[in-house]
């Protein structure tokens, strides 16, 4: 018999972790159904865009090159005679018809059903040049689904795996397994394998549901929208990598200061507000640039903001890279501070321990 | 050889173990006595190395205890921990391999053990699922896998049924025989009798007593002495320094002032007739404990 090297401990504990959690029924199911969310937001994505969603114009041939530049937002249907155009209009065939005569300068009519197009006319009064940057930029709608999509995936899998790893610190310690484990090995090996185990499976689901959005939008032929996303969703998964890292050790941390699973939102309920600020504030704030530049930094919104920004193309090429040395700086920071709450926690059973006591030497 | 020496440990202002030392010896099971709250965890915890001691020595074959030395200590927690949701094999295994055996060696180990223990049925189900003895079983099969040097068991009798105390006494036994030092705290006080080689007794976080078994037993006996005869020992009642405890027919127990009335009283009873039996009567480990612990 050996004694056992640190990272065989970690090792062992890392694949207990991971294998008794793939073992789950509701582990199981659950990413499944998330898998399969994804699935289906990224495949109605490809239908919505597939789908025809320009707007139905009537023209007559002498009207036809006024919207011949907006091809791409305006559908045009050639009519034989503004009567025709008219019935179109009446009967919902087409939202608007464009028809030769009317006041200078513009020489047409605009016919309506019952009310001013504004779309239709704000679109008529685009010069061209215009139409070229408003292409260049990224869709305020699109800027939002990119936001929502960082902030909802960061969101639920770190409050899923940041709590599985509160909740299973805190079973150790209640069942007294603990005792047992850290009789045949170190604390610090045991809290970096469940870390670590932890770790895995987060980026695990975030690297399938990552490949489930490329696989997808490539097979829906929404490739433009991968080339702009390529970039920020591989610096997502990095910077999730060790966001996670930092929030996984002190969700741990907190499941070690309680006794009992029905006590453990006493502590990592401050976590969880930390979680989910960046979701919120980065879906609020995704069109203030300053909000967005200070949440890039900030390590534990920087996994979300950071790669909103890239998408966006607000960030420098350095940007990045500085946060993410910020982040690992703090990833590191919060495993001395954890590891040591760990420490003096783990064996202590019955009520809370204070958070003072747990950082004591 | 383990042995404690001055260990003392406060929680704030109140002293749980106040000068603790007692040796368990290799090759015997040392039987580790006391009322509820009188220190035996907390020092099981501080062997371990689970909770750290104010002052105070632990060595080990007359080396300070280092962390790799407890790597080879078993140990059986007073609230029982097992993954409730893993399988019992799997458990054991992986406990076995922490404490750094290949999976194949841990495999054929807790198979083995949990064999010899009665589980080899419940292999595959999961921990909670079986009844309390069994989890218990299995608990034991967790302290014992990596065979271990030193065994710290608190409280492994409790909550087993009559065989399953034999099964278990038994298992402990064998470690014993092959060397290892096994230290077990109960409150079953005939089981500690029936079991073990040496005693430890505390009391208020304090030793009380320490030794062999049976020395204890003689050094608290007190000349008390069953005599079995042929013909009627009614005589007793009238032999100077003799105390009767109890009479009836040819059957007496006595206590003797001195160890001469104790050989007056035997020629007295081989002269009056057939003697089967004159036997000192040692105090019951029961009656030590109350004795000692006042």
């Amino acid at each position: 018999m050996n004694t056992r090297s640190f990272t065989q401990s970690v090792w062992l504990v890392t694949e207990r972790e991971v294998g008794s959690k793939l073992r789950s029924k509701a582990f199981l199911i659950s990413t499944g159904l998330l898998f399969a969310l994804a699935l289906i937001g990224v495949i109605w994505g490809g239908v919505a865009a597939d789908s025809d969603s320009r707007t139905p114009v009537a023209v007559r041939p002498g009207t036809a090159a006024v919207v011949a530049q907006l091809d791409d937002v305006i559908e045009t249907t050639e009519v034989a005679s503004v009567a025709e155009a008219r019935d179109l209009v009446s009967s919902g065939d087409v939202d608007a018809a464009l028809v030769p005569g009317g006041a200078e300068p513009f020489g047409y009519t605009l016919i309506a059903e019952d009310s001013v197009p504004t779309t239709l006319l704000a679109m008529l009064s685009v010069s061209p040049e215009v139409e070229l940057l408003t292409t260049d930029a990224v869709d305020e709608q699109l800027r939002y689904f990119v936001a929502l999509f960082f902030g909802l995936v960061f969101f639920v899998a770190a409050l899923t795996f940041g709590t599985t790893i509160a909740s299973s610190v805190v079973e150790e310690k209640q069942t007294r397994v603990v005792e047992l484990l850290i009789s045949a090995i170190s604390t610090r090996a045991l809290l970096a394998g469940k870390v670590l185990g932890n770790t895995i499976l987060a980026m695990g689901q975030i690297l399938g549901l990552s490949a489930i959005a490329v696989i997808g939008l490539a097979v829906t032929d929404q490739g433009e929208l991968l080339d702009g996303i390529g970039a920020p969703l591989a610096w997502f998964a990095v910077f999730f990598l060790f966001g996670f890292i930092l929030l996984a050790a002190l969700y741990a941390a907190a499941g070690a200061m309680v006794s009992r699973q029905e006590d453990i939102g006493a502590t990592t309920t401050p976590l969880t507000l930390l979680v989910m600020a960046p979701y919120f504030l980065v879906i609020f704030f995704n069109d203030n640039p300053v909000v967005m530049a200070v949440l890039s930094y900030v390590p534990f919104s920087a996994p979300v903001g950071m790669p909103v920004r890239i998408f966006v193309d607000e960030a420098q090429w350095w940007e990045p890279l500085l946060s993410l040395v910020i982040l690992l700086a703090t990833c590191v920071a919060a495993i001395v501070v954890s590891a040591k709450i760990y420490q003096n926690s783990i064996l202590r059973m019955g009520a809370r321990v204070k958070l003072a006591d747990a950082l004591r030497t | 050889m383990l042995q404690l020496t001055g260990v003392t440990k406060s929680y704030g202002e109140h002293r749980v173990l106040d000068d603790v030392a007692f040796t368990i010896d290799d090759g015997r099971l040392t039987g580790f006595v006391g009322g509820n709250g009188a220190g035996k965890t907390t020092t099981m915890r501080i062997m371990l190395g689970v909770l750290s001691r104010d002052s105070g020595e632990v060595t080990l074959d007359g080396a300070p205890l280092t962390d790799g030395d407890r790597r080879n200590f078993g140990y059986m927690p007073e609230e029982r921990g097992l993954y409730p949701k893993m399988k019992v094999l799997e458990q054991i295994v992986y406990l076995a391999r922490l404490h750094g055996f290949s999976r194949a060696d841990a495999t054929t180990r807790a198979t083995a053990l949990l064999e010899e223990l009665g589980l080899g049925e419940r292999l595959r189900d999961s921990v909670e699922t079986l009844s309390l003895g069994n989890q218990q079983r299995a608990q034991i099969a967790a302290a014992l896998v990596h065979d271990p040097k030193v065994l710290i068991l608190d409280e492994p009798f409790s909550g087993l049924d009559p065989l399953a105390v034999d099964v278990v006494a038994g298992v402990l036994q064998t470690r014993a025989a092959r060397g290892a030092a096994v230290l077990f705290s109960s409150h079953q006080l005939d089981v500690v009798e029936r079991l073990c080689d040496d005693l430890v007794i505390i009391a208020g976080g304090t030793i009380r007593a320490a030794g062999t078994r049976d020395g204890l037993r003689a050094g608290f006996s007190s000349r008390r002495l069953e005599l079995v005869l042929g013909g009627d020992a009614g005589w007793l009642r009238t032999e100077p320094g003799v105390d009767v405890v109890e009479l009836d027919g040819g059957y007496a127990i006595f206590d003797a002032d001195s160890d001469e009335t104790v050989q007056r009283v035997l020629r007295r009873a081989m002269e009056s007739g057939d003697v089967a039996s004159f036997a000192p009567r040692h105090p019951s480990l029961a009656q030590i404990f109350k004795e000692v612990i006042q």
